[in-house]
């Protein structure tokens, strides 16, 4: 594994190891990953990503030597909803706001970013055309800081006016799951539903409790241990999507943007469209995760297995090895000014 | 590139054993680049190719290979075309149209079946075949009482696999749901591209006419049938969002003008359609020459023209390149954006039939419904 420094804006720190890995579906790398602990105690699972499937985890738990307990967050969410029918209506209002947010959102998004990849298409000296093309890249982030920030007003807002933290039903199951995970040396956290398992991770404050234990993470589960859950898809049926911002992740792993499943999802042949996400989420790290690949942030570093890769300014994907070494200027990879 | 079929007609001796040579590990039509070749083997005065491609003569005769009884057609097929036909062949002077004997694809509609010609290119969406894998969804018949023509009308529910009551789903109603079933494999399509995470799981209501070509164009007793009883009674036993961007209207041919139609007349209630090869007859001047079936729907769409409002926000239009109505599928595009409706309008080398209308629900419904494929990273 290389080392090598992020951006100074992260700090370094003492936590446990947070591992983020590409899907388990063929290569199965989170027991390895586990393993590297060096504690071999009960893991606990989470897979509320799947699900009202959440509890058929048999394959998952042999592979991760019978040694786990699933946190069951969905079912136990259900729990809480049956209980507090109040809390319920509050949390189905929320979310129906969020989706209407993200649906308009999306509006001014299809413009903004296809004013950039027009701008990208252009064939005008660079001296005329890259300015311009920064200041539709600036645009696109001023939109997505914008949906983050009202996104983050709803949350406050549900949480000064329902007042989650002081709900028996809700904390009851809070308790238990912070002595459950106290239980287990390490948490596995599998893919799925990115929004199912945001938000039942949310709502349970698994940030709280899972602080202090090292964590692997996989797809869905990797997108959530960031600081922002952005969504892409370049294939689906009805035609490529725009990427986009789902919400803020819990904030575990800094500096990074999980793209599980990337080749498979992106178009990496289209360099500007992959050199636009880039600079979109610069400083940020655009990291793809497909099988085998995965990054660790530990004590303020992160590092890579072999082979990952991260996209770099001009729409290329390097290894991250050679860019944590610097081959390139941070700045210059993420571009500070974009 | 010499055909087949003329490689054949040249050869020196032709008997009915070398027909049989040439019929054999043969599929017919025989598609070579984008020439099609119809073939016919049997003692008739003529034969003709019959088929509904607008613009193209509705009769074709096919050239009998001398000292045969093989009969044959050539006509050149853009890339991915399906074509429907049949054959004519004429004996005793009177024609008989029947299906290709040679061919074994067909496809049903609610007036009997056709030979179906898959031009280089096309093939049938692996969606469109059942999944042993994908869960299915169940279907449930229900009866509306006191409608708006005095009867009781059925209704199907159509609920998608793991259908739950604690979730919520947006609602799609669908005119003409018998055919859609039967003739489009509507719901192998659902469960299929809900399996598959493309569609969102939705409840659809399929709606089943008395007589489409009286309740569908505008029909002010179809509407309220739609708002007044359909919708009341879903919403009122089914968990669903209840918002207009949670609300499609969908249909085809006179089905489509009907969901246009209840759309149009109800602002502010579906905030999705599908039209499919909507029969959207209108006229700038002079009189209509589609026959009296289309009076109503003229009417309605010249009124439509005039004063169109903005009936929903989102809208899938499709129609097939080879049908006589695509002048007006196309023209509805811009008119329908300059509502200030977002609209997505897809064409393909098809006619007027319910394969078509089959093979454009992928991208129809995942554009409207998007499914968790966006949100699923396992």
């Amino acid at each position: 594994m290389t080392q090598a420094t992020l951006p100074p804006s992260t700090p370094s720190d003492d936590t446990p190891p947070r591992v983020l890995l590409g899907p388990q579906r063929t290569i199965i790398t989170a027991p390895a990953e586990l393993d590297r602990f060096g504690d071999t105690g009960r893991v606990a699972v989470i897979t509320a990503g799947w699900q009202e499937r959440e509890a058929e985890d048999d394959d998952l738990a042999e592979a991760l030597g019978g040694r786990t307990l699933n946190l069951r967050l969905h079912a136990r969410c259900e729990v809480v909803f049956a209980q507090d029918r109040e809390l319920f209506a509050a949390h189905r209002k929320r979310q129906d706001r969020l989706r209407q947010m993200q649906e308009l959102y999306n509006v001014r998004l299809d413009h903004a970013l296809g004013a950039a990849l027009a701008l990208s298409q252009r064939s005008e000296p660079p001296e005329v055309l890259a300015p311009e093309l920064d200041a539709a890249v600036d645009a696109i982030r001023t939109i997505d800081d914008g949906h983050l920030a009202r996104i983050q007003e709803v949350h406050a807002d549900f949480q000064h006016r329902v007042k989650p933290d002081e709900r028996p039903a809700l904390t009851r199951q809070r308790e238990e799951l912070c002595r459950l995970v106290q239980q287990c040396t390490a948490v596995a956290v599998a893919g799925g539903h990115v929004s199912t398992l945001l938000n039942r991770m949310r709502l349970l404050d698994m940030t709280a409790c899972l602080r202090g234990r090292p964590i692997v993470a996989w797809s869905a589960g990797a997108m959530v241990m960031t600081e922002r859950v952005i969504l892409f898809h370049d294939r689906p049926p009805e035609g490529p999507g725009n990427s986009e911002l789902l919400d803020a992740g819990l904030g575990l792993v800094p500096g990074v943007v999980a793209l599980p499943h990337a080749t498979l999802r992106l178009r990496t042949d289209d360099l500007r469209r992959m050199s636009l996400k880039s600079r979109r989420h610069s400083p940020a790290a655009c990291v793809i995760l497909d099988g085998g690949d995965g990054v660790t942030w530990h004590q303020g570093r992160l590092t890579a297995r072999p082979q990952t890769r991260v996209i770099r300014r001009d729409g290329h994907m390097v290894h991250v090895d050679s860019w944590l070494r610097g081959d390139v200027p941070w700045d210059a990879q993420g571009g500070t000014t974009a | 590139m010499i055909l087949s079929i003329h490689q054949f007609e040249r050869r020196p001796l032709l008997d009915s054993s070398s027909v049989d040579a040439f019929l054999a590990n043969r599929t017919f039509p025989i598609i070579e680049g984008l020439h099609a070749t119809f073939v016919f083997r049997g003692e008739a005065e003529r034969v003709n190719l019959r088929h509904w491609v607008y613009g193209l003569p509705a009769e074709q005769p096919f050239k009998r290979i001398l000292g045969t009884d093989l009969w044959f057609l050539v006509i050149d097929l853009p890339k991915r075309s399906r074509v429907e036909y049949k054959l004519e062949v004429v004996r005793g002077g009177n024609g008989q149209w029947q299906l290709d004997p040679l061919n074994p694809r067909i496809a049903h509609d609610p007036f009997g079946a056709n030979s179906v010609c898959q031009g280089d290119g096309y093939e049938p969406p692996e969606w469109t075949e059942p999944d042993p894998d994908a869960r299915q969804g169940q279907l449930v018949d229900a009866m509306l009482p006191n409608t708006p023509w005095g009867q009781s009308r059925p209704l199907t529910l159509y609920l998608p696999a793991r259908y739950r009551e604690t979730r919520r789903y947006p609602l799609l109603v669908v005119h003409d749901g018998g055919d859609y079933l039967r003739y489009a494999r509507l719901k192998t399509v659902l469960d299929n591209l809900i399996h598959r995470l493309e569609v969102q799981p939705v409840i659809v209501a399929l709606t089943h006419p008395k007589d489409r070509l009286v309740e569908y164009p505008n029909d002010p007793r179809h509407a309220a049938f739609i708002v007044e009883h359909v919708l009341p009674f879903v919403e009122s036993r089914f968990p669903l969002y209840k918002v207009p961007a949670a609300r499609c209207l969908m249909g085809a041919s006179f089905g489509g003008v009907a969901a246009l139609s209840t759309a149009w007349r109800n602002p502010g209630v579906f905030g999705r359609l599908l039209l499919q090869s909507g029969s959207f007859a209108f006229t700038d001047i002079g009189e209509q020459k589609r026959g009296p079936a289309f009076n109503q729907v003229v009417r309605f769409m010249n009124e439509f023209r005039e004063n169109p409002g903005r009936p929903s926000d989102k809208v899938y239009v499709s129609c097939g390149t080879y049908e006589s109505l695509i002048y007006e599928n196309r023209s509805m595009v811009p008119f329908l954006q300059s509502t200030g409706m977002e609209v997505r309008y897809d064409e393909a080398r098809d006619g007027h039939n319910w394969e078509n209308w089959r093979d454009r629900l992928q991208v129809g419904l995942s554009w409207l419904f998007p499914g968790p494929l966006w949100m699923v990273y396992e």
